[in-house]
């Protein structure tokens, strides 16, 4: 399967990554090359195999419902590029 | 033949399923230790996990887990002993990691049914599909600056569950009353609070019309609405809409739309759409959630009764109406008022007075049974006053209205204000002559066969004894004297 | 000896018998940092003043009789660890002012035992690169040079900051983590050992995620007893990682004196790859000879599904990647470039605040999840994965361990391999295939090439079996008897 450029314009917007009309030939040659690459997993017969998703074999672990985290507004605001008072602030957006 | 909307090309079916998210009653979220408790400073219920700090890491709830299978036992559902979390990528202000953690392709919970009943007294089982588990988002709020929208994360990463029924809802009240069976279970199980105004269960609702015979055509899926009155007028509502499109020759898109209370219709969200692709994928920070079966069985031991086995029960047990079971099962304490009322008293009486005079009681005061001055025990007295003779029926609804009003216990106000019942044969015997002394020409017209007399000379009796005659002694009496 | 030329474990010695005190040894390599980093631009950030309050600290254990065998020691903390209060980046433009209010898991295990830290290591942008070109930071320099050469070559990566500070001895050791490779081929890069160990030793807690199912932190260092040490203090189950494994951390320092006696060492056909030059073919040849004196058996076994390693994880890595990043958005961290609205905040953020290699791997990562491809892209290669977890189960049956080569050249220059992004993916063909299957794995240097740079082989473990991977290095490390010492570094001309 090869990319398109539209397709390469589609797959940058799912992203959230802007890129220029410059960037797109070399961007769609660069992620041809990865994908003619990884094609030849085509040749393996994956019939009734589980796909393995995590890189550990074990069963998962519940944590008890207990209030122990968070109460540090300050703490996770103090990153914020931007923020109204106790709120984090981004452009507006008009729904 | 079951509802159908008339349009200009004949009757219309309407097809619904729903999905109601539902926020699950837990201390902490379901991925971190932060409160998951309504309200708060803004973002106060916050850990590092839930603003998508770099490097942060999901652990589940335990507790989050046992309400999903609480609530799926209640919804006979097949609690699934291999579930799995997936990632739904996308990108907005208020989804902190840019994706969800939800379960796309391995749910804790498989199909179950629900029962529904209609006003007609009709009974129907809708199909429910699945549910899963689910991080909320945060809020935006769009209106509390000039030129930015804020952003509070204390709701995001609390646990939701979302509960998805088969398109069996053929009616606007079909749908309601899925949605309040749905919210009677939850508060039943004690897994969710049902309080759709705070926002704790939404429903997104799928709807599309066909002609009686069809196949489906075409859904429209309205978004987030937030009280059963508005998910019955939006069923009505977007179904007189397709009826519209296709009559006119149009064709329904299939779309996310939105219901507006204010107009009484939906509108597009297609804006919002733009290209939604969510790239569903196994999150890998998190391990298959595999369940005991011992595990699941425990919780099963422990689940409450039931509505609908409580209001068969009622029926059984107590020989009441089903019809007045059901409004006594209405919710948890209401049955439980009722069964302290009930306990070894006559319980058609007690039912007669829970859903009568004390629920009037409650709606006049406008209190609830937890604030309501008059307990259950208090209104079990008041019953055994009337059991045992020491009231009749008629007092009993002035002691009630008192005990309404002080709060007093029944019996104190019977000796306090004298009410006890007249049960002396002479006094009644006095007050009869006297009565009937005072009324020479009535006792003339009921001899000369006014039979209708009779219960004027039987008040008036009753009067003079302020009401505390006893009332078949004094009915006998009266008969005795006037024969 | 110079104090910056000592090892872990004689360092230690020397604390604990107060023949050198911390703050002395803290103070040799902040000065080595000093006068070595300009050039080597291992670190992006240094903490000279930290290491130095850290090494008063550490002193005052060891007088108060609470020292352990990292108390005082000075480290590099590779820039993907989380350290509360110190600026931690990922080697990323998006991350430049981010400073966390917590620590991660491992560093806060080591500060604990009393380590130092001399400040944050640079790497490839988000771990993705095994050269160390991708930083956002500028390149490191390899302090290896090639014989009669003044080419400045890479130090490997993505740990290559890491790699450059313990072999320039600019540090004693140093974290990293490894993703498909990124604690081993640097390593083998600069003449270090390197352990990945099993998927779910050490807590991913507060490590900056590239690819969840395969990222793993570790140890770098001069000696394998190095690495042993550290990583007993980087270990541990860890209830704030659901991936952590609840297991006890066994004396891994004691498993490199052990024998290999009687050890099975499986020889995997498929690694001899179409190309391999002669003389990592003949490092590898020598690996056997060295382990067989030492008593090993060794056994020709079979990894069948080997060549579809690299691609399974240019698949799978990506994807994760894609998802794991999307959380530098402008909002709540790091660099904001504002937009018309938050659509285009977004788009501006992420254009300007990663770099190329990061941006290719998002959208490789986007377009294998994305509607219509997720079959044939990402659950293909989990399922691939599943056969080669199944390759090493069959294989350990037969084996205590495996020997590889680590990296199928020794270090480049800085500048090559650049023609596609392909040709530098195939640095990590052997050292993919453990990241898959979760196993541990060991870079130990083992040679000189003929260029005068280092190569390493790779051991390969069973699951949770670090023990026997140290034996096996330890035993080629001391038939190697590696003496030899970079161009740059601190004491050196």
């Amino acid at each position: 399967m090869s990319l398109d450029t539209a397709t390469v314009r589609r797959i940058a917007k799912l992203a959230r990554i802007r890129v220029d009309e410059a960037e797109i030939a070399t961007l769609q040659t660069e992620l041809n090359a990865i994908l003619g690459y990884v094609d030849q997993l085509n040749e393996v017969d994956v019939t009734g195999i589980e796909p393995l998703s995590g890189g550990a074999q074990m069963a998962m672990r519940l944590r008890p419902d207990i209030c122990n985290d968070g109460e540090m507004p300050e703490k996770i605001l103090a990153n914020a590029p931007d923020r109204a008072g106790e709120f984090f602030a981004v452009p507006k957006v008009v729904e | 033949m079951g509802y159908m909307l008339e349009g200009s090309t004949g009757a219309w079916e309407i097809v619904v399923g729903l999905e109601i998210h539902a926020q699950v009653i837990s201390e902490s979220k379901l991925f971190s230790g932060a409160s998951a408790t309504y309200g708060g400073a803004p973002n106060a219920h916050v850990s590092f996990v839930d603003a998508g700090f770099p490097g942060m890491l999901p652990v589940i709830n335990q507790e989050c887990v046992a309400q999903a299978v609480r609530t799926g036992l209640g919804l006979q559902a097949q609690i699934n002993l291999m579930s799995r979390f997936d990632r739904k990528n996308y990108f907005y202000a208020d989804l902190p990691n840019g994706y969800q953690i939800s379960q796309f392709a391995h749910p804790i919970v498989g199909t179950g049914v629900v029962e529904i009943e209609l006003q007609d007294g009709t009974i129907k089982h809708i199909g429910i599909t699945r549910l899963h588990l689910e991080q909320d988002a945060g809020k935006s709020m769009h209106d509390q600056h000039p030129t930015k929208s804020v952003i509070d994360l204390n709701r995001a990463g609390v646990a939701l569950m979302e509960i998805v029924s088969e398109p069996d809802i053929r009616s606007p009240e079909e749908a309601g009353a899925y949605v309040r069976k749905i919210r009677q279970i939850l508060r039943y199980l004690g897994t969710c609070d049902g309080n759709m105004e705070e926002g704790s269960m939404r429903a997104d609702v799928n709807v599309s019309v066909r002609k009686p015979g069809e196949e489906f055509r075409t859904r429209c899926e309205i978004k987030n609405v937030n009280s059963v009155r508005f998910v019955m007028h939006a069923v009505e509502a977007e179904a007189q809409r397709q009826i519209g499109v296709w009559e006119s020759g149009g064709e329904v898109v299939q779309e996310t739309r939105l219901y507006d209370p204010a107009r009484g219709e939906t509108r597009s969200m297609r804006s919002k759409e733009d290209a939604h692709d969510y790239r569903y994928f196994p999150e890998p920070d998190l391990l298959p959630l595999v369940l005991d079966e011992a595990w699941v069985e425990a919780l099963k031991s422990k689940l409450p009764e039931l509505p609908d086995d409580k209001r068969r029960r009622f029926c059984e047990q107590y020989g009441i109406t089903f019809y007045d079971a059901g409004v006594l099962v209405a919710d948890q304490t209401t049955a439980d008022f009722y069964e302290t009322v009930a306990k070894g008293r006559d319980a058609r009486l007690a039912a007669n007075w829970v859903s009568g005079d004390f629920f009037a009681a409650l709606n006049r005061t406008g209190s609830t049974i937890e604030t309501s001055p008059v307990s259950a025990a208090a209104l079990g007295e008041l019953l055994d006053l009337i059991g045992d003779k020491t009231i009749n029926g008629r007092i009993a609804k002035d002691v009630f209205e008192i005990m309404v009003e002080t709060g007093k216990m029944p019996a104190a106000i019977v000796e306090e204000k004298g009410l006890r019942q007249v049960t002396d044969t002479g006094a009644i015997e006095a007050a009869v002559a006297a009565v009937l002394a005072a009324n020479p020409d009535k006792v003339a017209e009921y001899k000369s066969g006014k039979d209708k007399l009779f219960g004027f000379f039987v008040g008036q009796v009753m009067k003079a004894t302020q009401g505390k005659g006893n009332p078949a002694l004094v009915n006998e009496i009266v008969r005795a004297h006037l024969g | 000896m110079s104090l910056t030329d000592l090892t872990i474990a004689q360092a230690g010695a020397k604390l604990a018998a107060k023949q050198i005190s911390a703050v002395e040894l803290t103070a040799a390599h902040n000065a080595a940092v000093a006068a070595l980093n300009p050039r080597l631009n291992a670190f992006i950030t240094t903490t000279p003043e930290l290491a130095l309050e850290q090494a008063k600290a550490a002193d005052a254990m060891i007088a108060a009789g609470k020292a352990g065998p990292l108390t005082g020691i000075p480290l590099a903390i590779k820039d993907l660890f989380c350290t509360e209060g110190v600026r931690t980046t990922a080697a990323s433009k998006i991350l430049e002012p981010f400073i966390p209010p917590y620590e991660s898991t491992v560093t806060a295990q080591l500060k604990a035992a009393g380590a130092v830290c001399l400040g944050k290591a640079n790497l490839d942008e988000f771990a993705m690169g095994s050269s160390n070109i991708t930083s956002g930071y500028g390149p490191v320099e390899n302090p290896w040079k090639r014989y009669g050469s003044d080419a400045k070559l890479v130090p490997g990566g993505s740990s290559g900051g890491s790699a450059a500070a313990v072999a320039a001895r600019m540090a004693l050791g140093a974290t990293g983590t490894d993703t498909g490779g990124s604690i081993r081929q640097p390593a083998s890069f600069t003449g270090l050992a390197g352990i990945k160990p099993t998927y779910g030793r050490c807590s991913r807690y507060g490590i900056i995620a590239f690819a969840s199912s395969l990222d793993q932190a570790g140890p770098m260092a001069r000696t394998v007893e190095d690495c042993a040490i550290m990583l007993g203090a980087m270990s541990g189950f860890d209830a704030r990682d659901s991936t952590s494994a609840e297991r006890l951390v066994p004396d891994f320092r004691a498993a490199t004196a052990r024998s290999v006696k009687g050890l099975r060492i499986g020889i995997p056909a498929e690694y001899r790859v179409d190309g391999m030059s002669a003389e990592i073919a003949a490092l590898w040849e020598k690996g056997v000879a060295w382990l067989r004196e030492q008593g090993a058996e060794i056994v020709d076994i079979s990894l069948p599904h080997t060549k579809y390693g690299l691609p399974v994880y240019y698949i799978v890595a990506p994807a994760e990647a894609s998802s794991n990043l999307a959380r530098y958005d402008g909002v709540r961290f790091g660099k904001r470039v504002d937009g018309e609205d938050l659509i285009d905040m977004y788009e501006r953020t992420r254009a300007a605040g990663f770099g190329a290699e990061v941006k290719r791997r998002i959208m490789i990562g986007t377009y294998v999840l994305s509607h219509g491809y997720y079959d044939a892209y990402y659950l293909k290669a989990q399922k691939i994965r599943a056969l080669m977890l199944r390759d090493f189960t069959l294989a350990f049956d037969k084996v205590d361990a495996i020997l590889t080569p680590t990296a199928p050249s020794a270090a480049f220059g800085i500048g090559e391999k650049m023609d596609d992004p392909v040709t530098m993916y195939l640095n990590d063909v052997f050292t993919v295939p453990a990241s898959l299957a979760g196993v541990p794995a060991m870079s130990v240097p083992a040679g000189l090439s003929a260029e005068g740079l280092p190569l390493g082989l790779q051991v390969i473990g069973k699951h949770f079996d670090e023990e026997t991977v140290l034996t096996v290095s330890a035993a080629i490390e001391r038939a190697v008897n590696f003496t030899a010492k970079p161009t740059l570094m601190a004491g050196a001309n």
